[in-house]
């Protein structure tokens, strides 16, 4: 098979695997998660092929046409960035698969776990890989979607669907803001794919609407990348199982925003908007994100607030655009996959083992738990920075961005010294407090955990430990093609962990003596911040509820005030607008029909009819009871009828034969039911305005009837029909052929709005009798009270 | 309603029309007719049958719930769409058989799968309403 083929095979192969997810765990429980994760394994090994061609600084585009006309494809693009991505969500996955394995072991719905968290995965392979906009766009809310299914999955807790509905809200939003920004882009450049948007950067930068495309996109990468002030969503995602948390909340799904920021550099990127909002909000996310970790005592939410620094040290980074800064971006990408991954895992392990998630309530689990003390060491390691861990590169190669001796280097360089020594202290304080002191009692007793656990963090942990060793292979593989990608020019990272003295080295030395003085003061600075936020009192996340109480309200008013649910109000403005359009257009484009309107030979037979129609109207008026006005009704339209059989439309006669009779039966049958006073009780001005109503829509469809009979009739279609009726469709009766053939389509939408019709007017009909009963019953007890009293 | 006359007819009115409606549905595709005024035919028999011995009787007479038979409908129709697609033309596209029953070349079509469909789905959301109307409007 060739490359496209297995590509997309590649592509689909998570949703098919998340098909059989369920069944597979019920035959096999949890050890399904050795079967299921094949298909991430497999796809790992698929894409690897394409390293040395993308190591070249060549690449790969491919895919199928979509809907042709319209230029939708449904087509990938693959070079150094995506197959980074790519590389990080399928080989995680499938460690991320084997955990979920041991963690939900036993789960009655384990089965459904993995069938969501396939479903991730595809849509965020997708996200990573797509070319076209469209596909981007699709691929980006089902990231979110999927994402609300795995943050609800403990659905019978309120938390848990409140932070699901968050994200959601939040994140989905974000994307329709994305949507609207490439359409943007795409009406400046004309271009709906990636790949060729990207030779497009001078005339996206010079069209006016570089602003407006510029936020429209931040927008959807900000919320999707938790940045101030959309960080909230993320900490509470933290209701989700910790599998979730490890990767969607830190390795994949929240670096959907910065991948798109990435994947535009070379197009948005290098302005002074795009220089100043992007290091802007990054430092300042980075900085709280991380002042907010340090306030936390449960180890998931302090890697969550830590999760949302290191997003603000990307955004920061690629705001910034220096080289030394892409090439930080891209090496700190695939350091935070791997140690945020391991460290969340491990963060799950001591809470699935000891029972416990809260840092400060643990101690000396060292000795029963050597194995996971390990890997939580050698993740905290990479994430505080320290050599010889891939944190450190990353760390020295965004340090090497502030060398320039300005102020704004300065500042920046300040406050993310600031933010790494809190997140050091942080990382820390999950891999040594709970392992180190004393052994303190938990709910649990404490073991080593099983081989499922703790495969997937140690393999994280020890790649984040060899491709630092190995720093030439990673560099040439993966660094220098992602920052190529990035920059959107070929470039070259040589960072290595052989010392090289200067500025970024004593950066890197006072973030660690910062680090490890907050580390011993840790519960100082915890208070101190909690007094700080108690003083604040009021943050993002209330400031949401806020927001959807707001929005609630601002919907309920205004139903209310347009559907106030007074039937004859709808109907008053809806006849009113009809008559004012059929009346005023006419008017003002001078369109009325020339007189004269009749012939002067029409029929006897004919007036006959048309006497017998005006005769029945008039009867509907004088009706001294609604039953009579309903019956005579029926008379009109009997006569219309005979009309068209007199014009040669034998169908349509039939049919308005039967719908006349029909809507007598169920109009007398409402009538019956609502119970009203038989007589029409209007005071008089009332029926003077609804007659005028009235007189004006028929005036006024009259003059629209007579003006468009007047136009030449354009016989193609009837031609069309009478030529192909019987030698294409084999039917003589042209009308039914079109109903059932020609258009039978829209017959067949037609139908299903009968079904629902039916189904509406069945529920209103019921919902009406039964809580007309519930107030009898109510009534009645209430009487019952009464008389015992 | 009580009239002796109208309650002795309304069986015989009732399966006349029935018939009559079914016709209709059959010859549509060459003669005027087809399974939108067959479905109202056969919802007005009904309706004569329900007006004269009430609304019990009738859904005992039909059976199965009316939206039952409307879902039937929509099933039936959109399966005569489908065929086409697995027939490997595109979605609709009307295909006909000629077997021979008794002698006589009888012409199928998925075309009449769809139009009894639409007569289904007339049939069964209209009468519906109509009986629960009546049913309610009775108490």
């Amino acid at each position: 098979m060739d490359v496209t083929a297995l590509t997309f095979m590649a592509l689909a192969l998570p949703f098919a695997a998340a098909l059989v997810a369920p069944g597979l765990t019920r035959l096999l429980g949890h050890n399904a998660a050795w079967v299921l994760a094949v298909a991430p394994a497999a796809i790992f090994l698929h894409f690897l092929r394409f390293l040395p061609d993308v190591a070249s600084g060549e690449f790969v585009t491919g895919g199928y046409a979509w809907i042709p006309s319209f230029n939708v494809s449904f087509s990938w693009l693959i070079d150094g960035l995506s197959l980074t991505f790519m590389l990080l969500i399928s080989g995680i996955g499938a460690l991320i698969v084997l955990y979920s394995g041991g963690y939900l072991k036993g789960h009655p719905q384990q089965g459904r776990f993995f069938a969501f968290i396939l479903l991730f995965m595809g849509s965020m392979q997708g996200l990573v890989v797509s070319d076209s906009f469209l596909m981007l766009f699709v691929f980006w809310e089902l990231t979110s979607i999927t994402s609300f299914l795995l943050i609800g999955f403990d659905h019978a807790r309120e938390a848990a669907r409140r932070a699901a509905l968050q994200a959601l809200v939040v994140t989905g939003g974000g994307g329709l803001l994305l949507l609207a920004g490439l359409l943007i882009l795409w009406n400046v450049s004309g271009v709906t794919q990636l790949s060729l948007l990207l030779s497009f950067g001078s005339e996206v930068k010079e069209s006016p609407f570089y602003l407006a495309a510029l936020l429209l996109v931040l927008g959807g990468a900000f919320t999707k990348s938790a940045q101030f002030p959309f960080h909230f969503w993320l900490p509470n995602a933290m209701e989700a199982p910790t599998p979730v948390s490890a990767y969607l909340h830190s390795a994949t799904m929240v670096k959907a925003g910065v991948y798109l920021l990435m994947r535009l550099n070379p197009v948005l990127g290098g302005t002074p908007e795009w220089q100043l909002l992007l290091p802007l909000f990054g430092v300042t996310t980075l900085v709280i994100g991380a002042a907010l970790a340090v306030r936390q005592t449960d180890m998931k939410l302090m890697l969550a607030y830590t999760t949302v620094a290191s997003l603000g040290l990307l955004v920061m980074s690629i705001g910034l655009g220096s080289p030394h800064a892409i090439e930080a971006a891209a090496l700190y990408l695939v350091a935070h996959a791997l140690f945020k991954g391991a460290l969340f895992m491990v963060a799950g392990i001591l809470d699935h083992e000891t029972g416990l998630r809260d840092f400060t309530k643990l101690g000396g689990l060292r000795s029963a738990m050597p194995l996971t003390f390990a890997i939580a060491l050698a993740a905290a390691l990479s994430m505080g920075g320290l050599p010889p861990f891939f944190g450190f590169l990353a760390k020295e190669e965004l340090y090497s961005a502030f060398s320039a001796p300005n102020f704004r280097s300065a500042l920046f360089a300040i406050l993310a010294v600031l933010g790494n020594a809190l997140m050091f202290a942080v990382a820390f304080a999950v891999a040594l407090k709970p392992f180190l002191g004393p052994r303190v009692k938990t709910p649990k007793h404490a073991h080593e955990a099983p081989l499922l656990l703790w495969i997937g963090p140690a393999v994280l942990a020890l790649k984040g430990l060899s491709i630092a060793l190995l720093s030439g292979l990673a560099h040439r593989f993966v660094s220098s093609p992602t920052a190529s990608a990035i920059a959107g020019e070929p470039r070259t990272v040589d960072i290595s962990l052989v010392p090289h003295l200067g500025l970024p080295l004593v950066l890197s030395a006072l973030t660690v003596a910062l680090g490890v003085a907050f580390y011993l003061n840790l519960a100082r600075l915890r208070a101190a911040m909690a007094a700080i936020l108690v003083d604040i009192g009021w943050g993002p996340d209330r400031g949401f509820d806020q927001f959807m109480r707001g929005l609630v309200r601002l919907a309920v008013a205004v139903t209310r005030r347009l559907q106030g649910g007074r039937l004859d109000v709808y109907m008053t403005a809806t006849f009113s607008l009809v008559a004012v359009i059929l009346l005023a257009l006419p008017l003002r484009y001078g369109e009325f029909p020339r007189a004269p309107f009749f012939s002067a030979d029409v029929p006897v037979h004919e007036l006959a009819i048309i006497a017998i129609a005006v005769g029945g109207l008039f009867a509907v008026v004088v009706a001294s009871d609604r039953l009579t006005a309903i019956v005579s009704l029926g008379i009109q339209g009997f006569a219309v009828a005979v009309i068209y059989l007199l014009y040669g439309a034998p169908d349509l006669s039939f049919t308005q034969f039967m719908v006349e009779t029909l809507s007598v039966v169920v109009l007398a049958l409402v009538m019956t039911r609502l119970r009203l006073s038989p007589a029409d009780h209007r005071p008089l001005p009332e029926k003077a305005r609804d007659a005028t109503i009235a007189l004006a829509c028929g005036l006024g469809f009259a003059l629209f009837l007579l003006r468009a009979t007047a136009v030449p009739f354009d016989r193609s279609l009837t031609d069309f029909f009478n030529l192909y009726s019987k030698s294409a469709a084999h039917g003589a009766n042209v009308v039914n052929v079109i109903i059932v053939d020609f258009r039978g389509t829209d017959t067949l939408g037609e139908i299903a709005v009968v079904m629902i019709t039916g189904l509406a007017i069945l529920a209103l009909v019921r919902l009406r009798a039964g809580s007309l009963k519930r107030a009898v019953v109510a009534e009645a007890d209430e009487t019952a009270v009464e008389e015992r009293a | 309603m009580k009239s002796v006359i109208f309650r002795t007819l309304a069986p015989v009115l009732t399966s006349l029309m029935m018939l009559f409606s079914i016709f209709v549905l059959l010859r549509g595709h060459n003669e005027p007719g087809g399974g939108f005024i067959g479905g109202l035919i056969a919802v007005s028999a009904l309706a004569i049958y329900g007006m004269a011995h009430g609304v019990e009787t009738v859904r005992r007479a039909i059976f199965f719930h009316p939206m039952a038979i409307a879902g039937a409908g929509l099933l039936a129709a959109t399966s005569a769409g489908l065929i086409a697609i697995f027939a490997g033309v595109p979605f609709m596209t009307g295909l006909w058989i000629y077997p021979a029953v008794f002698g006589r070349e009888v012409p199928l079509s998925t075309v009449l799968l769809f139009d009894t469909g639409v007569y289904l789905v007339v049939v069964g959301a209209i009468s519906s309403i109509a009986l629960s109307l009546e049913e309610r409007g009775g108490e």
